[in-house]
């Protein structure tokens, strides 16, 4: 072969740099996205605001009146940006967990961590019981973590046991799926009617359950997460090339997954705490993500998150906008509306993408 | 200073099955070629992933870098499979293999090095297409770019012509053989066509049902005794040149 670069090479780096540039153009277009939701978003509601209001209102312009500004910045503002911040989590979840196990169907949900979460807030729910006792405010909420972070505790040292495969663990989360189902069928079988009804509607997924220290939680456990996913970017992009061929580059490839799935657990685990089960978005954002950007994590993550946080923010002016003055469970539209899309993105999409 | 690699009865074993044992070799050094043969679950596979250190198993295995320290990052190995199905372009994915354990940042010296390698294994027309859009040959190749854009002291290679078409096989291998004499690379192969062993081998090392039967140079190692007891075949070594030879079958074909 021509082992002698001697005569001009061809510039595989011009190219290289252009399809970074479209990358990073496409991040930008999704961030504007996101903006345009939000604006929305807050702008939608009992009493409805132009976008203009909405936009002098949050630069605290004293156009605005102060009924408007209230509105706006202390009922809507935490659950708008709940929407952003538990959509940027559970598709970064997704994403991650669709890295590491080598697998497209893989989800927050497919694993069995929502089931497990919400089979730990009906137990709250129904029986008042909480797994810390002390901390009786957030009850729902912590039984509700600490069962998805089990669940996936489980699931790894299980897998661990017998070799980790990326088949072995799928298996392990079907079989989770169906025995914190049951449970929680159970759970609802013995509940009075009263608390049947509340668990029915937290396993529906409501943004309205949002508040500022949930936010803020939430907010926390993405900022932390997401530093930490981008320092490994290239390790967790190698993982896709296959396990030998990764840990031949030096990628601890146990390890790798081990921190990988803790990350996914509490990202995966908050939201679905805070506001429910809120399905397809660790589904629909990474598969969006794949499709604009490819699989490269300085992008393909960035992208997830912001894809992610896009939908369910539209999925919030959705799910405002069917019958106004009335806001459906989003976990509900979420399914609804991100289902027939993502089929839509794959029948026309001419990249096969898996 | 030039790579070494010396392996003192090296073993695998997968739980309580012995899958390979004693394999034990001179010093095996930067420049030579070491072709690597034997029957198909002979255990080939087991020790070049043994090598890589992703088994575990009895015997050492010494790698001598030339720095005090050997550096891990210095072994690298294509493995025998290199179907993916991931959404990256044949050019991302060099940088990626270039950028492991190093920053973050892409230098303009990564971006040259991708540029040289996919020009050597003249890929760089596939550049821009997804791995999965590609034939079998391409990825081996961009599997083989991988690899080699890490600037290896030590290369595994499994199998990396086996889908290869006869001038992509006779090509890659002078690539190999040329890049191990100009970057003192100690390459070890495993390849199952035993003209293309005769024409790029340093070295052959037989493996058969899990222990090591010979390693030596090639032209003590193949001969028609090797070809009756591994391969059980009837035929002889004819040597045209220097620089060539032929193993030529003589036997009936099918079974007797």
């Amino acid at each position: 072969m021509a082992h002698s670069p001697a005569i001009a090479m061809p510039q595989g780096r011009g190219a290289y740099r252009v399809l970074v540039q479209r990358k990073k153009l496409v991040l930008l277009a999704l961030g504007l996205v996101l903006v345009l939701s939000v604006i929305a978003d807050l702008g939608l509601g009992p009493a409805r605001y132009s976008m203009r209001e909405v936009v002098l209102a949050l630069m605290g312009s004293p156009e605005v009146s102060l009924q408007t500004s209230v509105v706006i910045w202390d009922i809507r503002m935490p659950v708008a940006l709940m929407a952003v911040v538990v959509g940027a989590a559970l598709s970064a979840a997704g994403a991650q967990m669709q890295t590491i196990l080598n697998n497209p169907l893989a989800s927050p949900f497919t694993l069995g961590i929502s089931a497990a979460a919400s089979f730990g807030a009906s137990i709250a729910l129904v029986f008042g019981v909480g797994i810390l006792p002390w901390a009786i405010d957030y009850v729902v909420s912590i039984n509700a973590l600490l069962m998805a972070m089990a669940a996936a505790l489980f699931i790894h040292f299980m897998s661990q046991r017998r070799g980790v495969t990326v088949e072995t663990i799928v298996l392990l989360g079907i079989t989770l799926v169906f025995t914190f189902n049951a449970l929680l069928a159970l759970v609802q079988y013995l509940a009075s009617e009263q608390a049947l009804a509340a668990v029915v509607f937290w396993t529906m997924g409501s943004l309205t359950r949002a508040t500022w220290p949930k936010l803020a939680i939430t907010t926390a456990v993405v900022a932390i997460s997401l530093p930490l996913f981008m320092r490994r970017a290239w390790a967790l992009t190698a993982l896709r090339l296959g396990d030998d061929k990764a840990a031949s580059f030096g990628v601890n490839v146990r390890w790798l997954r081990l921190e990988t799935m803790m990350i996914i657990s509490l990202l995966a685990a908050v939201p679905v705490a805070f506001v429910g089960t809120i399905g397809f978005i660790g589904l629909v954002g990474p598969h969006i993500a794949r499709m604009l950007v490819g699989e490269d994590q300085r992008y393909f993550l960035p992208a997830s998150v912001l894809s992610g946080a896009a939908i369910l923010s539209l999925t919030s002016v959705i799910s405002k906008s069917i019958v106004p003055g009335t806001i459906f469970p989003i976990g509900i539209i979420t399914a609804l509306v991100g289902v027939p899309f993502l089929f839509s993105l794959i029948m026309s999409s001419r990249r096969r993408s898996w | 200073m030039v790579a070494t690699l010396q392996l003192t009865d090296v073993g695998v074993r997968y739980g309580r099955q012995e899958v390979l044992s004693g394999v034990t070799t001179p010093v095996l050094k930067g420049g030579e070629v070491t072709a690597v043969i034997g029957p198909n679950a002979a255990g080939k596979s087991s020790l070049f992933r043994r090598i890589a250190g992703l088994l575990d198993g009895p015997g050492t295995i010494r790698i001598d870098d030339g720095a005090l320290r050997p550096d891990p990052g210095h072994v690298c190995y294509m493995p025998q499979d290199t179907s993916v199905n991931t959404v990256l372009t044949v050019y991302e994915s060099v940088l990626l293999a270039r950028k492991q354990g190093a920053g973050r940042k892409v230098t303009d010296e990564d971006l040259h090095e991708v540029d040289r390698i996919l020009y050597d294994l003249q890929i760089e027309p596939i550049s821009f297409k997804g791995l999965h859009e590609l034939s079998g040959g391409q990825r081996q190749l961009v599997s083989l770019a991988q690899v080699l854009v890490r600037d290896p002291k030590i290369l595994l290679l499994d199998e990396p012509t086996s889908a290869l078409d006869l001038h992509r096989q006779v090509e890659v291998l002078a690539l190999i053989r040329s890049l191990a004499r100009e970057r003192g690379i100690c390459v070890i192969l495993a390849i199952h066509d035993l003209n293309q062993v005769l024409r790029v081998a340093d070295r052959v090392m037989v493996i058969d049902a899990g222990t090591m039967v010979s390693c030596g140079p090639v032209e003590s190692v193949i001969t028609p005794a090797l070809l009756q007891t591994i391969y059980r075949v009837e035929g002889r070594i004819e040597r045209c040149s220097r620089q060539s030879a032929h193993v030529i079958i003589d036997g009936p074909i099918g079974r007797s």
